[in-house]
């Protein structure tokens, strides 16, 4: 990216001090995550849509794994001609991303003849080459969960040795450990095997709509292309489907609003034949759409419905009192689709040649084509994968936390993978010489130290964006789906220039105008604190938390743009909402009365 | 109700074929009201009428010749003959029945209230008559109580033709006398709570899919003479989204006096950052306006006003002139290769 010659911009990063008291956490990031001297000449921006919490030391794994399959589609494998990978850093726990550009015009001529030949080919292959996607994540999710129980047995059992297999128990310690990271890495490339040439279709279409409509707004283009048939809608779709189940087979008085899933699963199961038929229904919604995690894939604490199953069931009383009210639960797909083809229709007509009518049909067409893969995949990579990965660390951990390293499982995510291979090395070595491990003496220190330095970094504010500002901000990655554009900046800069006035700004993605009580919520432990009717501010929008959408009147978030899922779902439910707001969650204090204007982008706060 | 004449034509009577006649304002007030849009009732005093008087006059003595005898550079000569051209067409008497037309017109349409405020607006006849370099200075009226002084207003539009720069600019085009004519609307005036102008086509960037509306408190005129700076509203004809509402600090509004004519006033302080539309009449003009586009077939800029019973009413619909004028090239072209247009999006815009 090219930067402009103005002084006015965002802190360099030089000038962001480690917080005090976490230096040896920061310290422990991988060596090619720390800022140094020259990053101070080009531009970063903080992910919060991605990254909103800081990051454990283990957790760092997505990113790096992320970036490196989506940095090697753009800049080896498809040769987007100027645009190739994102580089990342990360301070005090947070994550700050920048985007690397081809500029020399010879080398993009190069890269054009390049990416005609092989993104071109998936475009005129896209049906065919994701049925075939679609099988390989189904074969890495079985792969995976085939591997190996993580445990180290007292004795090598006899059977091996009377089989000659020759290779100690121990040994496949650091074999699952390997392929288990293997298969993570893995995961990454297929996410990216579509993504980018997907998101490119769909920005194609949106600029000759922002052309030829220069006073369009996002929303009305988002609404032709997106939002109707997705996987990433299903395990909503279950619960909808289990509410009217249950009040089909009259159990539907055992699901009341702040019961455990334990415990209506008892009197479910006190039910007789109705409450185990009800029961039998849930097990086939689970696998796999129960997969779906309260997070977008990124931390090993966002649990899947599966694992904990309070998220769904907290759902349940809600559909089913709605169920009984009398209103119908379907997304209304019909609905969706009739509109979508007026909508399409009706601009065609405004059109004001034949030749832009051929080509907008051609446009659409291709964006639709592509766009099933974009909103689909996120359910199987984000999700379903995710969930096997952390679950499987976690088996690692409790292997680790039974041999004293930690005091439970979920301590090894305070580890970067490089020091989990260290402590299993060191474990299996005890294993093999009898000697005790070395760990438990520590690593429990530094746990501690490191969930400290966590829950430290997530009191200090820190900026949207650091450096430079570059004139052009051209990634299709980068504007699509961190609604990051040269007008958003602009905006942010501003803001500190309107930090006092009541106005925030962002994108309008969902009409309506409402006003309520802002609850902001910054991580998944706290969406309980939600009461009906409240206004979620939050970092990030995320469709998974679909079930919390029932229950809010408005939605407003410092990152996303009029493509990101919880536009789409807040349109579904026709509530307000308004994201890339950039500080929201820093200006708007909870229990503030606020008023969210979805149709302008304004959310004023009103007290 | 009285029926249309030579001299008179009521807007029920209009068609946009009678232009040459009623002239352009005229001619699209009529059609408006033929098209069951809300328009002030009124009439439009034909160009029969003019030729009329100017036929009276010329018997006393000769106006065309006089003005054909005219060397455009000439400014002393032409600035003499146009205030004695003038000053004639202001004192002079009308043709007796021209003159009981008008008076009965005028009575019916203030409906037995003499005094009902009328504006009185000449309705050139030609494009050229649009511009500014042609149409006089004194060619708009409002709020005109009492028929003598609609008749003076009148008057004075026709004497509009006669002025300096009218004269000059004909001779410099070298146009025949015989062909100057015009025509005179006369119409109700609303007393606006909020008016304003309305584009069927984004005068920004020429976005056919949205209606801008600007508009202030009060009539029309501080809106459409630039003196007040207007909320502006931008609706989606197709959603009804309106994406853009930017109020402004309004402080001045023309309103009526009390005998007639219009002054500045100030607007009281709560109202000043008060939107001037609520939401429920930006989508109703934005209906008015797509139907009044359809109806034409091309865009419109288009005034109008809402009422202090919030009655909205169009005052005047015209073809939009700058972006049809433009060169209209595509935005894209189909591509042999449809995936070709992704280029545009990977193959760099710089």
């Amino acid at each position: 990216m090219s930067t402009s010659a103005k002084t006015k911009g965002f802190p360099l990063p030089s000038s962001l001090a480690v917080v005090a008291g976490t230096e040896r956490a920061q310290a422990a990031y991988p060596y090619y995550m720390q800022f140094s001297k020259e990053d101070d000449e080009r531009f970063w921006f903080y992910n919060t849509m991605h990254f909103p919490e800081p990051m454990c030391l283990f957790d760092t794994i997505t990113a790096e794994a992320c970036y490196c399959a989506l940095g090697s589609a753009n800049t080896r494998v498809y040769c987007l001609p100027t645009t190739l990978g994102i580089d990342s850093r990360i301070i005090n726990g947070r994550y700050y991303i920048g985007g690397n550009a081809v500029t020399d015009p010879a080398e993009i001529a190069r890269r054009i003849t390049e990416f005609e030949k092989r993104a071109f080919y998936y475009y005129e292959h896209w049906e065919k080459f994701f049925g075939q996607w679609k099988e390989k994540m189904m074969g890495l999710i079985r792969e995976t969960e085939a591997l190996p129980k993580v445990e180290l047995p007292d004795l090598e059992p006899i059977e091996h040795v009377y089989a000659a297999r020759g290779i100690a128990e121990n040994h496949y310690i650091l074999e699952t450990y390997q392929k288990t990271l293997e298969g993570y890495f893995r995961m990454w490339h297929y996410h990216f095997e579509f993504l980018l040439l997907g998101y490119g279709a769909y920005l194609t279409f949106f600029d000759f709509c922002k052309k030829a409509f220069p006073e369009i707004t996002d929303q009305t283009v988002a609404r032709m292309v997106a939002g109707i048939e997705a996987d990433i809608f299903r395990p909503d779709d279950e619960l909808r489907r289990l509410a009217k189940r249950a009040i089909e087979l009259g159990v539907d008085g055992e699901f009341r609003q702040g019961g455990s899933p334990d415990e209506v699963i008892k009197s479910l199961e006190a039910r007789g034949a109705a409450g185990r038929a009800w029961l039998e229904e849930l097990a086939i919604s689970r696998d796999p759409w129960f997969n779906i995690n309260v997070g977008d894939g990124f931390y090993h604490y966002h649990r899947s419905w599966n694992d904990d199953l309070s998220m769904p069931f907290s759902a349940l009383p809600g559909y089913i009192a709605n169920l009984r009210a009398g209103q119908t639960l379907e997304r209304q797909v019909h609905k969706l689709m009739a509109e979508r083809t007026d909508l399409i229709a009706a601009y065609r007509e405004l059109l004001g040649t034949d030749e832009d009518r051929a080509a907008y049909d051609q446009m659409i067409e291709l964006a639709h084509r592509v766009f099933p893969y974009v909103e689909g995949h996120k359910f199987y990579c984000e999700h379903w994968y995710t969930n096997l990965f952390f679950n499987k660390i976690r088996e690692f951990g409790g292997l680790l936390a039974k041999n004293g390293f930690f005091a439970a499982a979920d301590d090894v995510f305070q580890l970067t993978h490089y020091e989990v291979e260290a402590a299993l090395i060191d474990l299996m070595t005890s294993w093999s010489n009898g000697s005790p491990p070395r760990g438990p003496a520590y690593w429990p220190e530094i746990v501690k130290e490191r969930k400290a330095a966590i829950a430290e970094w997530a009191k200090h504010p820190t900026p949207p964006a650091l450096g430079p500002v570059p004139d052009i901000i051209d990634d299709p990655a980068i504007v699509m789906l961190w609604g990051i554009t040269r007008e958003s900046l602009d905006a942010w800069l501003a803001a500190d220039n309107r930090a006092l006035s009541n106005e925030i700004h962002g994108f309008a993605a969902s009409r309506g105008v409402v006003e309520g009580i802002a609850r902001v919520v910054r991580s998944v432990e706290e969406i309980d604190r939600l009461r009906k009717g409240d206004i979620l501010v939050c970092p990030i929008t995320n469709p998974t938390w679909s079930p919390v959408f029932q229950r809010i009147a408005a939605a407003v978030s410092d990152i996303g743009g009029s493509m990101s899922h919880a536009a789409i779902v807040a349109r579904e439910f026709g509530m307000p909402a308004v994201v890339g707001t950039g500080t929201a969650t820093q200006r708007i204090r909870d229990g503030q009365r606020i008023r969210v204007d979805g149709g302008r982008g304004v959310v004023t706060i009103l007290e | 109700m009285m029926s249309s004449s030579e001299n008179i034509s009521w807007f029920a009577d209009i068609t946009l074929q009678d232009r040459p006649r009623v002239g352009g304002k005229g001619g699209s007030l009529g059609e408006l009201a033929r098209a069951g849009v809300r328009v002030p009732p009124g009439f439009v005093v034909c160009t029969a009428a003019f030729e009329r008087f100017l036929t009276a006059l010329e018997k006393e003595e000769p106006m065309r010749r006089q003005v054909e005898s005219l060397a455009a550079h000439d400014l002393g000569a032409i600035t003499d003959t146009s205030k004695r051209l003038q000053a004639r067409i202001e004192d002079a008497a009308l043709p007796d029945d021209l003159r009981a037309d008008l008076l009965a017109a005028h009575a019916e349409l203030c409906g037995g209230h003499s005094s009902a405020p009328v504006a009185v607006r000449s309705s050139a006849t030609s494009e050229d008559a649009e511009d500014a370099s042609f149409a006089g200075l004194q060619d708009t009226f409002l709020w005109v109580t009492g028929a003598e002084a609609a008749l003076r207003s009148l008057r004075s539009c026709w004497a509009s033709l006669y002025s300096i720069p009218s004269i000059a600019y004909r001779r410099k085009q070298g146009l025949p006398e015989a062909g100057v004519a015009m025509a005179v609307v006369i119409q109700r005036m609303v007393d606006a709570r909020a008016a304003g102008v309305m584009f069927t086509r984004s005068p920004l960037t020429g976005d056919r899919s949205v209606i801008t509306i600007e508009g202030a408190w009060g009539l029309g005129s501080a809106v459409v003479s630039g003196e007040v700076t207007p909320d502006r509203f931008v609706i989606a004809k197709i959603t009804g989204e309106i994406s853009v509402r930017t109020i402004s600090e309004k402080h001045i509004q023309h309103r009526p006096k009390e005998y007639g004519g219009t002054e500045d006033s100030e607007v009281p302080e709560e109202l000043r950052a008060a939107p001037c539309l609520r939401d429920e009449e930006i989508i109703a003009l934005k209906e008015i306006g797509c139907s009044v586009e359809r109806h034409y077939g091309r865009p419109q800029d288009i005034e109008w006003a809402v009422d202090q019973t919030d009655e909205i009413f169009l005052l005047q619909s015209r073809p939009e002139t700058v972006w049809s004028a433009k060169e209209q090239a595509p935005v894209a072209r189909p591509a042999e290769n449809p995936l070709q247009h992704v280029m545009r999006i990977f193959g760099g815009r710089r």
